[in-house]
């Protein structure tokens, strides 16, 4: 079972070059970790894909052994797990993400 | 009114939830992390969000996502359960100056 999520996991993050698992949508995110997230790459100009971990239990487990890390969100970028919120945000203010970002859109 | 059924939920959930308290996170990371300092806050006054600030020699030459791991490590199973967030803020002692 897990296997299946985890293929799928990787089909996403190759697929997308900024990939969020979160709780809700961009939209409408249901905890303030996710929404800190989002609110980075909106600031950033960045688009990204994303998954609602709440509305896919499987998922909500599988992300979670994929990465060995506990919490959600998680990100990837370009395929490689970047972090959680605290990660995110602080790679931001450092002026870290911006170039991260900018080199996997090809900006 | 609608407040005392809200009231009576977090009760029950308080009560049935083992508890994490801002003393008991700078326990377990002292005592695994012997040296560190650290810093622990109660960010909802609920016991479970908490915002954990450390400064440890052992985080030197890690990036981020190792250092988080070994934080999180530290509580096994609790953290996206009865820890339902953990902020954290990492630091070795020459980048916390």
């Amino acid at each position: 079972m897990s296997d299946s999520v985890h293929k799928q996991i990787e089909k996403e993050i190759t697929e997308n070059k900024i990939m969020v698992y979160m709780k809700g949508t961009p939209e409408m995110p249901q905890c303030g970790f996710s929404k800190a997230v989002v609110d980075v790459f909106e600031v950033l100009e960045a688009p990204f894909a994303s998954r609602d971990v709440l509305s896919d239990p499987d998922l909500r487990d599988g992300i979670k052994t994929f990465t060995h890390w506990p919490t959600i969100p998680q990100v990837f970028i370009n395929g490689k797990f970047i972090g959680g919120c605290d990660i995110i945000r602080e790679m931001y203010f450092k002026g870290e993400l911006e170039p991260l970002v900018k080199a996997a859109l090809g900006k | 009114m609608g407040t005392s059924s809200g009231v009576e939920t977090a009760n029950r959930l308080g009560y049935e939830r083992a508890m994490f308290t801002p003393e008991k996170i700078k326990l377990i990371v002292e005592d695994k992390m012997p040296g560190s300092r650290v810093q622990v806050k109660d960010l909802t006054g609920t016991q479970d969000h908490f915002e954990l600030t450390i400064v440890s020699k052992e985080f030197e030459g890690k990036g981020l996502v190792d250092r988080h791991r070994m934080v999180y490590a530290m509580f096994g199973s609790a953290v996206g359960a009865e820890i339902h967030a953990l902020s954290l803020k990492t630091f070795t002692p020459a980048e916390y100056k």
